[in-house]
């Protein structure tokens, strides 16, 4: 079949997919009646009529003609979803000091140009920064390294 | 009638409790972040409120609420310097300044473009601190007597209000609402104990956190997309050009008055429908002007009138917005949905009890408001050299900044690294959504209002045996409803939808 408007019918792809899967956990939740909801009453409507819209959407796409949808920035997103995995992880077991440099140096990695020197003296300024800001001024009780 | 008779003594507790010497400092502090925030481009108010979420715990309630409301207004404000003198909206409220600002400052006539946007902002932003004071306590009075299927109709009148008035596929928009109120009822079910959709996660019994969906789809999403661009978000057009004198003329003035007025207005009206917001306002308010003025065909070409609108229409809107949050406790956009979130973490239920049982919070920020433009009013027409400077700062050095601030905003909240990783989560979503032409807003919307709606209906149902024409038979549901109903056949009828459609693309092409 032939595919009109990409942006429309992905989206619509998008909603069946998430309707199915409210609909699917829903069914372990007791549904109760209407004058006593339980808890899969709500989510589960939530789920039909969504999944429902998403086939009206789907249908839409097929029929009328829209932009097609780019490739994704998938070097964007590998980069700062690391960036910020990591930053998640270090917190609590390496310490602020490292979460929050290696987090600047990997989000400047996603841009388009990356300046050596120019990086470093962002990653210092944003750590002296933040630091100041959020542990010395609101006193957010982050250990700055692994051994405090 | 009462609530004129009680207005005084209760604006001086207002401004009694706003002029402490702690409580300016807030706000001051507030409106200088937001106006920073508005300037830069790639970080909208909802991202900085956000952002500066965490900063606020530590503050008094009313302290926290002031600044986060300087925030708001702010960044309106703030977004409008950097149309005017860049041709950059710094927020999306502030696209139609753009379009005359832009050309006035480069005919030379920066300073008469930005005192009109100031002089037209503060006046709205005046208006709309009386309107709140007169509407706000009699509307909680009304608000009281609330049962379940009125909030029930209320809040699906909101959804549907800002799915309608969402630019893009209505559908969409639609589908978007139930999106959100899935994304909303994660977590423990208050009535029965059961973990829903928590996959498991402990930490996600409490539910998903609001910051974590709103920096995820607003900051870490925009940051994709911008990314993905490739080039820097701005053409930058720095303008050169000496901002020599900054007042208007009398001709000016005389033409600015009656756009002034018909978007205080517009804004008035569109801030308190929950749902609605700041940007239709000014996009309805130039189309306006447009319409009434004798040389249509100046508009484009730096028409004063055409920042004069809608900057009073934005700023309107901005505050009536507070109308709906404070006196029935439902929020009328993302931002206030933080803003109600902000007074959770502090420990107050939102709703029409707050105005009663904390009257000096309700009427210190009130107060505040008024100052806070007083504020915005002398603080932006010096700094604009100040700004004009920031806006050099290249986003390759922004927004990996952004990034570190909101991951220890994230971090921060609940100190839980299951935090961080959802925004990553979310924040592909955001970008997702932006890829496939999907506005966020009514989903966040939803977001925050899901548990609400799931309980009324609960209980509306419960009252009425299960019969669901309970949210017909009420007289006050059966408005929303029927006004709900209203706004969905109007909306599809091919007419005026091409209308909106219109209305949403001018500026752009514009």
């Amino acid at each position: 079949m032939n595919i009109k408007g990409q942006e429309d019918f992905w989206a619509g792809v998008m909603f069946i997919s998430f309707g199915a899967l409210a609909i699917y956990l829903s069914i372990d939740y007791p549904y109760g009646t209407g004058a006593r909801m339980g808890p899969g009453y709500f989510p589960t409507w939530l789920g039909i009529i969504m999944a429902l819209l998403g086939l009206g959407i789907v249908v839409s796409g097929l029929r009328v003609e829209g932009p097609k949808v780019h490739r994704f920035a998938f070097k964007a997103i590998l980069l700062l979803g690391a960036g910020f995995i990591f930053f998640g992880w270090a917190i609590d077991h390496i310490g602020f000091v490292a979460a929050t440099v290696v987090l600047t140096i990997l989000s400047a990695a996603a841009g388009r140009e990356f300046r050596y020197k120019e990086v470093i003296i962002m990653a210092i300024c944003l750590l002296i920064g933040t630091w100041a800001l959020f542990i010395k001024g609101l006193e957010l009780p982050f250990p700055l390294f692994w051994w405090r | 009638m009462e609530s004129f008779t009680s207005l005084l003594p209760n604006l001086a507790l207002g401004f009694q409790t706003a002029v402490s010497l702690q409580n300016l400092t807030y706000c001051f502090i507030g409106v200088f972040v937001g106006t920073l925030v508005g300037v830069l481009p790639g970080i909208g108010p909802l991202a900085a409120i956000a952002m500066l979420l965490p900063a606020t715990f530590n503050l008094p309630p009313v302290g926290a609420l002031i600044m986060l409301a300087g925030i708001y207004y702010g960044t309106q404000y703030g977004g409008s310097t950097t149309s005017i003198l860049v041709n950059l909206p710094g927020e999306s409220a502030s696209v139609v300044t753009c379009i005359d600002g832009y050309q006035m400052a480069k005919n030379g006539r920066a300073g008469p473009a930005l005192a009109i946007a100031a002089i037209g902002s503060f006046f709205a932003g005046t208006v709309g601190t009386i309107l709140i004071a007169l509407f706000g306590p009699p509307l909680a009075e009304i608000a009281l007597k609330f049962g379940a299927p009125e909030y029930f109709s209320l809040m699906s009148m909101g959804l549907i209000a800002s799915a309608v008035l969402a630019s893009g596929s209505m559908m969409k928009a639609i589908a978007m609402i139930f999106l959100g109120l899935l994304f909303g009822i994660v977590g423990t079910d208050v009535n029965s104990g059961m973990s829903r959709f928590t996959f498991g996660m402990s930490g996600l019994a409490d539910g998903l956190s609001f910051v974590v969906v709103a920096m995820g789809l607003f900051g870490f999403g925009e940051i994709l997309s911008n990314l993905e661009k490739g080039q820097e978000v701005s053409s930058r057009e720095l303008l050169t050009k000496k901002i020599d004198h900054l007042y208007p003329t009398w001709q000016d003035l005389k033409l600015s008055i009656g756009p002034i007025l018909r978007g205080t207005s517009i804004g008035a009206f569109f801030g308190t429908l929950p749902g609605a917001g700041p940007t239709i306002s000014a996009f309805s308010s130039y189309a306006l002007e447009k319409k009434m003025a004798k040389h249509p065909e100046e508009f484009g070409k730096g028409a004063i009138q055409g920042v004069a609108g809608p900057e009073a229409a934005n700023n309107a809107a901005a505050q009536c917005a507070f109308i709906p949050t404070l006196t029935l406790g439902i929020p009328g956009s993302g931002t206030m949905a933080l803003i109600l979130g902000a007074l959770t973490i502090q420990g107050i239920a939102p709703g029409p009890q707050v105005m009663t049982q904390r009257p000096e919070l309700f009427w210190g920020l009130i107060a505040s408001m008024w100052i806070g433009n007083a504020m915005l009013v002398i603080l932006n027409l010096p700094l604009i050299g100040l700004w004009v400077k920031l806006l050099s700062v290249p986003y390759r050095i922004l927004f990996p900044s952004i990034m570190v601030f909101m991951a220890i905003g994230v971090y921060s909240v609940n100190n839980l690294d299951l935090d961080i990783y959802m925004t990553v989560f979310f924040g592909l979503m955001g970008y997702v959504f932006v890829k496939l032409k999907c506005e966020p807003a009514p989903l966040i919307l939803a977001f925050v209002l899901g548990p609400l709606m799931e309980e009324n209906l609960r209980r509306a149902l419960l009252i009425s045996r299960g019969d669901p024409t309970v949210f017909f038979t009420r007289p006050i549901s059966a408005v929303f409803l029927g006004l709900t109903i209203l706004l969905l056949v109007v909306m599809i009828l091919p007419n005026i939808r091409k209308k909106r459609d219109v209305a949403f693309r001018e500026p752009d092409a514009a």
